[in-house]
């Protein structure tokens, strides 16, 4: 998982820099030094585990820096560009800017790379690029055009592939983008246009580009909220050529579609970027990290104060402007696992950092197919779509559906919905179906007339939600008390929190039995035993009499008479279930789904005492008719196992026992759970005993074969 | 092949005592272990992990730590203060050096193997220079407060870490102080124990130390800082040893319960360079304390308080199916501690410091296959024959008549001479023996009785002729010029004219006895010699050796027989090179020439050499008896190995006459009943 730590800022004092933000933040050839350059007259150097400035530099009053300062890695000295066309070189000696090295060049300057391993770079506005060295030795020599009028350089990055320096660099013209590519081992540019696809025409505000073996991966951040991906061939086949690429959608979503300024993109590493931008349109800038490969937003952090859409990363830190400030947040991205990364819980911890219970389904746009996973399923809507297909229109039904929900009567989102779950699933199925759930709920918060409820049962039974692709269902749910769906939703979402689990529980323990007769529940988990129990059919008696144990160990006489007579009497007492049939369906959903102690335990504890004691006679009626049979489980369908109504026991007693035992009526039902694990621990403790009887016996038994020191025997060889 | 009346004989009362100490050789691939006895073991894991050597032990010689170092020298060290050097060609002590700090309780040799280190029970480190001859004593390091209970050097020399109750120091070698005194917790569970003790350290190049202890902890310590970096607890009870592989990414560690578990160097996730120590996989193996542990660069070697020598491969380094891949429990020594007077029928069986004599019973009764008959006269215990002194017995051997017994410690050797007078024994010990025969590693009487082998060592063997209550030095024979190698076993002919003898690793001697010369030498294979007999009448010498070949020589011809050269020729059967213990004993049918009886600790063996010789399809091993009368001509007839797998284990089997065979076995579980009870686990409840 990737994280990200706290940050701090790097000056005390704000940049003078305006609403642009720095310039840039190149690394010094030292580790943990880097040199930030502010778009007025400074050069700073910063020393980031120390928060303070090694060293300032400014131009003079008049001059104004064009290009962020860089270091020359081979001569530890500094470059900087200012009005343009002046070069400045220094190192960390020097005091006065005005004093040390000068070029005028006859060109602009549009940046200076400079990497470990190579010697700087010049690239020129017009898009030719020299060599510092080359340059330095004749700057006033003549600098050709590349690209044509109008033509402007947008972003550029220079890396090292196979160690050979590679320079590309983005143009835009008339909304159209071109990537240029510098290779300086063939001293081949390569010229190639972006093709946006079939998207309408967004501007793309931010680039970032990573190696992938023979590959420059250009990732483009657009304005409509979306991370492309641009595969550009490191070794083209015909580079004299124009060449075209496709552009693919890689994630969706990260930051709001209509942002007009502050949002950047940077690649950290093969399977993470991070993303600076508002995540919802209304919400404040974020940033955040999102893994590529599942899709799923891994951290994030909201900057209150707003950013400059700038950023910048070496090494383990990204750097940004905040408000004011320029702010170094470390990160940390680890290898992610699918189960690592499917998702991360809310949890609120800092005042200014806001985790984003935002998802995204990785399966989206894998190209996943559903296959032979619900064949029968597809069988049948095969069928029907036959039927159906003379009244399909030409428009595809999932946009015709997210039309409906925002606007047409109930009665005609069923409609639609039967229409559109007819057809055969596409990939997308998983999102779509997500983000119809979320229009309906929009709307009926709009407006709290509208209740489409068929629909939603409708959606929850496709079986292809989860929590995490509609978060507002459940709260929905619990605020409308709207137990059915509620069952439906612990029974199919593999991904509810424990707090929603324990807010169900809540609603199903206090839910009057009246309401819950008129509603129409799933039995299917309990539709035996509460009915024979009611009828107070307790002729399995004599079965009780050998449970608690198996068949195999209770030859220890007295052990098992002392344990025949604890479940009898507790039998007695509660031969008849303490909860209707309807809450028993209910409280089963709870006992089948998932958790994890350490979350659940927290919020048992708010469960008011007495639907605590229901709970827990509940589960022990549910155990004392689990003990009537020899297999130890309960009859119907989709029963409650022993070792789930043995967990929700101890879970419930580990939160509340101080409450429980205060309270009279839990008395009589602790009292025959002590009796129980009483006995269960004397069985053990008799089983150890017989264990060593055992022993010997088998001892003896050795003893009788063996013992015999000396025979003589007849052996006949063959 | 005919029915055998077959004496089992289960009143071998033996026990192996267990062992304290294991101690591999990389270089060599062989592994040293004592044993609580004092006795010192070498295995050769190269050699199908043969016991190639042993030395006996003493009384008063508790070996506490055991260790190899400039490749070649073990030095053990004991609780009677001193340290010993083995002299492993002459197979004797080379000297014992007085270490003046009381007992010792641990010892290591450097990385560089020129300096030894021993740990005191007053608290002292003493550091010893190996000189080429011996060793010296050189310094103290800073005296600790208690015993030291382990140590281990820095892979680069320069410091090393000392366990005792309670801490570990880290000296520095140079100075010999110490630089870090790191405390460990004596909790156990939340409840405070008495102490703790510490077992087992292990020093690692990048200056971790991992520590094993007595509240079943263990620790990796940062001996840069002295401080605690990670606990793993992992039993309830002692963690006695721990040893560590070569290359630094694995060890191994033993418990009081038995249990051995193995921890590896582990990436954290896939692909990332940061690695940590997980516990990765368990072993139960054995039932008491695992005293110590070893790890060879494919096994982890364990053994401890139950006898067995465990050596577990670990799977993913070995890369071939052969004997390394198999899991080996080694029980029982690779020689014979039974001796038998076939025409007496008498069985000397030889203790640690006793010898029992044994007369086995009669029956007059007949049977059919598999019944046992009732007996007559049950088998008397005749003599117990005590040593007098601490040293434990080499060997013995009783005369084939029966009326001379011959045993050998490290220091002396005796003679006996026993009258039997009806049901009475009379014991007369034949004494003055000459001040050459000190001490034997073999003794062997010729068939007739006239005449006593003793293989001393330095390579020598004499020939002493017996006369009624006395004897003669015949002759001497000397090794040849330039060996100094031992020889530990013997054969002679029935006719008495020819003396085999075999070192651990030269070819075997034949000496005509007769003419008292070098016949000829048997030339020499890659495998010790298990064990070696010369067939009556033929005189063919077969050669049983560890990688489990068999060769048989004609001794007249000075050549392999015929038999030998096709066997070598067609391959044994795979079945019969599996077999993991080695032939310890070949004897044959007085009447039936073609015949050879061998037998290792889980099979006996006739070959029937008239026979056609199984090949890799053939069933080797005939599991069930025949039903039919076709079924049993057909099966007789199958193949020379005629094999019974009936009797297990089995320490000794021979042809009494041409119709009886004795075997001695011992069980296991006899041997398990005579320990101390192993700590008891519950299997039931918390």
């Amino acid at each position: 998982m990737a994280a990200l730590e706290e940050g701090f800022t790097l000056t005390a004092v704000p940049l003078g820099s305006g609403p642009d933000g720095p310039l840039g933040v190149e690394q010094s050839d030292k580790t943990d030094q880097f040199l930030v350059t502010d778009s007025g007259r400074t050069v700073i150097l910063y020393k980031v585990s120390d928060q303070k400035p090694l060293g300032s530099w400014s131009v003079k009053q008049g001059q104004i820096i064009t290009c962020p300062a860089v270091c020359n890695f081979q001569t530890g000295e500094y470059i900087v560009v200012h009005d343009n066309k002046v070069l400045r070189i220094w190192n960390n000696e020097d005091v006065n800017l005005d004093k040390v090295f000068k070029a005028t060049l006859s060109a602009e300057v549009y940046r200076i790379h400079s990497i470990q391993g190579t010697e700087p770079l010049v690239l020129f506005k017009e898009g030719a690029i020299r060599g510092l060295e080359a340059l330095l030795a004749e700057p006033q020599q003549k600098i050709e055009t590349v690209i044509s009028d109008e033509e402007v350089i947008k972003w550029t990055k220079f890396f090292m592939v196979f160690r050979h320096p590679v320079l590309i660099f983005i143009t835009e013209k008339h909304g159209n983008y071109f990537a240029y590519v510098q290779k300086f081992n063939s001293r081949i540019l390569s010229k190639y246009t972006l093709l946006l696809g079939q998207e309408e025409k967004s501007v793309t505000q931010s680039f970032s580009t990573s190696v992938h073996r023979k590959f420059i991966s250009l990732m483009s951040l657009s304005s409509d909220g979306c991370v492309y991906e641009t595969l550009i061939p490191i070794h083209p086949s015909d580079p004299e050529k124009n060449q075209r690429v496709v552009r693919s959608l890689l994630l969706k979503s990260v930051v709001s579609g209509n942002a007009r300024s502050g949002v950047a993109l940077t690649i950290l590493d093969q399977d993470h970027v991070a993303v600076l931008g508002p995540p919802l349109s209304a919400s404040k800038e974020c940033l955040s990290i999102w893994n590529t490969k599942f899709q799923t937003l891994q951290t994030s952090k909201e900057l209150p104060q707003g950013t400059s859409g700038q950023l910048w990363y070496h090494g383990e830190n990204l750097f940004m402007l905040h408000g004011k400030f320029l702010t170094v947040i470390p990160y940390k991205c680890e290898v992610s696992s699918l189960a690592g990364a499917l998702g991360k819980l809310k949890h609120s911890q800092d005042p200014d950092i806001h985790a984003m219970t935002h998802f995204v389904n990785w399966e989206t746009s894998q190209g996943y197919e559903l296959g032979s996973q619900n064949s029968e399923q597809s069988k049948r809507i095969l069928r029907r779509r036959k039927i159906e297909v003379s009244v399909q229109p030409e428009v595809p039904p999932s946009t015709q559906l997210l039309a409906a929900v925002q606007k047409d009567s109930e009665k005609h989102i069923e409609v639609e919905l039967r229409k559109f779950l007819a057809v055969q699933r596409t990939p997308d199925f998983h999102t779509i179906i997500g983000d119809v759930v979320i229009g309906l709920l929009g709307r009926y918060k709009a407006e709290p007339s509208f209740y489409p409820r068929n629909c939603l049962m409708q959606l929850i039974q496709t079986r292809v939600l989860s929590y995490s692709l509609c978060p507002g269902l459940m709260e929905f749910a619990l605020e409308k008390t709207d137990v059915q769906i509620l069952q439906l939703c612990l029974q199919q979402f593999p991904d509810i929190p424990e707090s929603v689990t324990c807010a169900c529980l809540k609603i199903f323990l206090s839910i009057g039995d009246d309401s819950l007769q008129e509603t129409d529940i799933n039995m299917e988990s309990v539709s035996d035993y509460t009915a024979t129990i009611q009828d107070g059919e307790i002729e399995e008696q004599t079965e009780i009499l050998q449970n608690g144990f198996n068949p195999e160990e209770d030859n220890c006489e007295n052990c098992a008479q002392e344990l025949i007579e604890k479940p009898q009497a507790a039998t007695e007492e509660s031969t008849s279930c303490p909860v209707t049939g309807k809450r028993a369906a209910l409280l089963n959903a709870i006992l089948h789904s998932a958790y994890s102690e350490t979350f659940l335990l927290p919020h048992l504890k708010d469960i008011p005492a007495q639907h605590i004691t229901l709970f827990l006679q509940y589960l022990y009626f549910l155990y004392l008719k689990c003990s009537e049979n020899a297999t130890m489980t309960l009859p119907g369908i989709h029963p409650p196992t022993l070792n789930q109504i043995m967990d929700w026991i101890c879970l419930l007693l580990d939160a509340n026992f101080t409450v429980v035992v205060m309270i009279p009526e839990a008395k009589r039902l602790l009292l025959s759970l002590y009796k129980f694990v009483k006995s269960q621990i004397s069985i053990c403790s008799e089983l150890n005993k017989i264990e060593v009887s055992f022993r010997e016996l088998q001892k003896l038994n050795q003893e009788k074969t063996n013992r015999e020191l000396y025979s003589i025997e007849v052996l006949e060889l063959f | 092949m005919g029915e055998f009346k077959v004496h089992r004989v289960r009143f071998f009362n033996y026990v192996p005592s267990g062992i304290r100490c294991v101690a591999y050789n990389n270089q060599t691939n062989r592994l040293a272990v004592s044993r609580t006895d004092g006795t010192v073991e070498i295995y050769n894991l190269s050699a199908n992990y043969f016991q190639e050597k042993f030395f006996p032990g003493h009384e008063s010689r508790a070996t506490e730590a055991l260790c190899w170092a400039n490749g070649q020298r073990l030095f053990s060290a004991g609780l009677n203060g001193e340290i010993i050097e083995y002299d492993l060609q002459a197979l004797n002590i080379k000297y014992a050096v007085d270490a003046f700090g009381g007992p010792i309780w641990s010892m290591a040799a450097s990385p560089n193997g020129s300096q030894l280190l021993v740990g005191c029970e007053d608290g002292s480190v003493k550091l010893f220079q190996i000189t080429p001859d011996k060793i010296q004593f050189e310094r103290n390091f800073d005296r600790q407060k208690s015993r030291i209970l382990s140590l281990s050097w820095h892979p680069a020399g320069t410091h090393i870490a000392a366990g005792s109750i309670d801490y570990i120091s880290v000296f520095d070698v140079k100075s010999g102080s110490a630089i870090h005194k790191m405390l460990v917790d004596r909790q156990y569970m939340g409840v405070s124990k008495r102490k703790c003790i510490i077992w087992g350290v292990a020093f690692l190049s990048d200056g971790t130390v991992i520590s094993v202890d007595s509240a079943g902890k263990v620790q990796f310590w940062d001996s840069a800082t002295g401080t605690l970096v990670k606990n793993h607890l992992i039993a309830n009870t002692d963690v006695q040893s721990i040893a560590i592989s070569d290359q630094e990414d694995s060890f191994v560690v033993g418990t009081a319960e038995g249990t051995v578990f193995h921890f590896q160097l582990v990436s954290v996730t896939s692909n990332s360079s940061e690695k940590q120590w997980v516990r990765t996989k368990p072993f139960q193996h054995h039932t008491h304390d695992v005293r110590a542990v070893a790890h060879s660069p494919i096994a982890l070697i364990s053994g401890g308080t139950d006898t067995h020598l465990v050596i577990r491969p670990l799977m993913e380094k070995v890369e071939v199916k052969n004997y390394d891949a198999a899991l080996r429990k080694i029980t029982f020594p690779h020689r014979r501690l039974v001796s038998c007077a076939k025409k007496k029928q008498l069985l000397l069986f030889q203790f640690a410091h006793h010898l029992e004599l044994w007369r086995l019973g009669s029956t007059v009764a007949t049977g059919k296959n598999g019944d046992t008959l009732p007996l007559s006269k049950n088998a008397d215990h005749l003599l117990h024959l005590k040593t007098k002194g601490p040293e434990n017995i080499i060997c013995s051997c009783i005369s084939p008549c029966g009326s001379w017994i011959a045993y050998s410690t490290a220091s002396r050797f005796f003679l006996y001479r026993l009258n039997y007078e009806h049901d009475n024994i009379n014991l007369q010990r034949v004494s003055k023996m000459p001040a050459f025969l000190r001490s034997a590693l073999q003794i062997l009487f010729s068939e007739d009785s006239t005449k006593l082998f003793v293989a001393s060592n330095q390579g020598s063997v004499h020939v002493i002729r017996l006369l009624e209550g006395s004897f003669k030095h015949l002759h001497t024979f000397q090794p040849q010029s330039g060996t100094v190698e031992s020889m530990c076993l013997l054969a002679v002919s029935p006719d008495g004219n020819w003396l085999a003898a075999s070192g651990t690793s030269a070819g075997v001697h034949v000496y005509n006895v007769k003419q008292l010369k070098l016949h000829c030498t048997v030339p020499a294979y890659n495998f010790p010699v298990t064990a070696l007999a010369i067939a009556p009448n033929t005189n063919n010498l077969v050669i049983a050796h560890s990688d489990q070949q068999v060769f048989e020589y004609s001794i007249p011809d000075k050549q392999y027989t015929q038999w030998s050269r096709t066997i070598q020729k067609q391959g044994f059967h795979h079945l019969w090179l599996q077999r993991d213990t080695p032939i310890t004993h070949i004897s044959f049918h007085p009447k039936r020439p073609m015949h050879i009886l061998l037998h290792d600790a889980y099979m006996f063996c006739i070959i029937d050499k008239s026979l056609p010789l199984p090949n890799d399809k053939t069933l080797l091993y005939n599991p069930l008896p025949p039903t039919n009368e076709s079924d049993i001509i057909r099966r007789r007839t199958a193949h020379a190995f005629k094999i019974s797998k009936k009797y297990k284990p089995l320490l000794f089997m021979d042809l009494l006459d041409e119709r009886t065979l004795v075997a001695v076995e011992r069980p296991l579980d006899d041997i398990i009943a005579q320990l101390p009870p192993p700590i008891k686990k519950k299997k039931f409840g918390t």
